[in-house]
């Protein structure tokens, strides 16, 4: 069994890579989008609601094969770990935004009054009152977010990105040794799952931690 | 490029046929993951450790790896062990146990949302726990399980492209086999993608209907 190992760690690699770059990508368009949900201006509002619902109303691998297949015809051609990156990054960006609106909301009306009231702008007590609460709030689903983007890099495997999941279907076919191969590659998809979580949950007891003694002084 | 809108509508029957099978699909996988997430859930609150600590073990480690992984297990494994079904039926097997890990969680939110009172009140009336549990309890849990409940239909439905992945000609397979055999994928693949999209919308305007009328029942 352990034999596997070193082509399949070859292929987490790349999974881990995908998953670091794709994240990077959905955490930046999610606060954009879910910022400019919240914008006054109409044409943000629509701009954002028209990518959030296009994004998660269709499926991942759709989009990923949109992007794989489809945009060579508009003389687009990436990479397959271009395209898997984009999918991946506008798909998981979509459910984001709806998560950093919800977290913004969520902050009480009242310190967006008394910030006004001790004389800050819009845009300062957006900046160091409502964002560092929402942030704190909106961890717990960014990390199921991230879990459910780990999950979705399997699907790159078949725009034919050598992730993890590829390699275990290459293994199989030339060994057919089925059930050690897949167990061994949900137990990798599982470590580094914890790994996610338990990096979460860090950045909670950090942003917890900060808030808290900013909050006494 | 140009879009070919003869070609579209001369792909688009086909499509429809598939579409049917991929709503097939979801209505047999999600019929499983009902039943299947009720029962996690139940054994879940068991109170014997010996149950509820694997079943809660086997719900974690099923909901945080990839379905597809565990298409190709059941695709490949079961084969070994001389049960040989068709794709199809492996498919909906495979989603039907990845969302029903999901369902169960909705349940047992749902139950333990419920006031530990009903319980105790059932009881002193003279039900049986399964009385209690089936005429008191779950129909108060309804209410607050059906959003959740609504929302892994939907997710479950865009799921089903992944069966494409063991061969199962469900929309998306139908679409590249279409796309590789013309070389045009641009008509195939979005009319795809706005199918999910016109499905997704729909069904989410449904439930958020069906939500209101329940708490307007309710208030």
């Amino acid at each position: 069994m352990l034999e596997f190992l070193p082509i399949l760690l070859r292929g987490a690699v790349v999974t881990v890579e995908i998953a670091a770059v794709a994240a990077a990508l959905s955490i930046l368009l999610a606060f954009v989008s879910g910022l400019a949900r919240l914008s006054p201006a109409a044409w943000m509002r629509r701009g954002a609601a028209v990518y959030i619902e296009l994004f998660r109303g269709t499926s991942l691998l759709v989009q990923l094969f949109w992007l794989f297949f489809v945009l060579p015809f508009f003389g687009i051609s990436l990479s397959p770990f271009q395209s898997a990156v984009l999918g991946l990054g506008l798909n998981i960006g979509a459910y984001g935004g709806e998560v950093v609106r919800g977290a913004i909301l969520a902050v009480p009306p009242g310190q967006t009054a008394s910030a006004t009231a001790l004389g800050l702008t819009p845009r300062q007590v957006m900046r160091y009152v409502i964002l560092p609460q929402a942030v704190l709030r909106m961890l717990p689903l960014w990390g199921n977010l991230l879990i459910e983007l780990l999950k979705g890099t399997a699907l790159v495997s078949l725009i034919t990105v050598p992730d993890l999941a590829f390699r275990a279907y290459q293994l199989n076919q030339a060994t057919f040794r089925t059930a050690e191969i897949f167990t061994l590659v949900l137990i990798l998809y599982g470590l580094i799952a914890l790994c996610i979580a338990a990096c979460t949950r860090g950045l909670e007891r950090y942003f917890g931690r900060h808030l808290g003694a900013r909050a006494r002084v | 490029m140009q879009v070919d809108w003869l070609f579209a509508l001369d792909i688009l029957p086909t499509l429809g046929r598939a579409a049917l099978l991929t709503i097939g699909i979801t209505a047999a996988g999600y019929a499983i993951s009902l039943a299947l997430g009720l029962l996690l859930a139940l054994l879940r609150r068991s109170r014997h450790r010996l149950v509820r600590l694997p079943v809660a073990a086997a719900i974690e480690a099923v909901r945080g790896t990839p379905l597809l992984i565990q298409l190709y297990l059941i695709f490949f494994v079961l084969p070994e062990y001389g049960i040989l079904l068709p794709a199809m039926a492996t498919g909906i097997i495979a989603i039907g146990i990845h969302y029903a890990t999901y369902t169960s969680e909705v349940y047992r939110a749902g139950i333990d949302g419920v006031a530990a009172g009903q319980w105790q009140a059932g009881a002193a009336l003279g039900l049986r726990p399964l009385q209690v549990f089936r005429d008191v309890v779950l129909p108060q849990a309804v209410p607050a399980i059906l959003p959740g409940l609504g929302n892994y239909l939907i997710a479950m439905f865009k799921d089903t492209p992944i069966l494409s992945a063991i061969a199962v000609v469900e929309l998306m397979q139908r679409a590249k086999i279409i796309g590789s055999e013309t070389f045009r994928y641009l008509e195939p693949i979005t009319i795809v993608g706005l199918f999910f999209l016109a499905m997704s919308l729909g069904a989410a305007a449904l439930f958020r209907a069906l939500e209101r009328r329940l708490r307007a029942r309710a208030g």
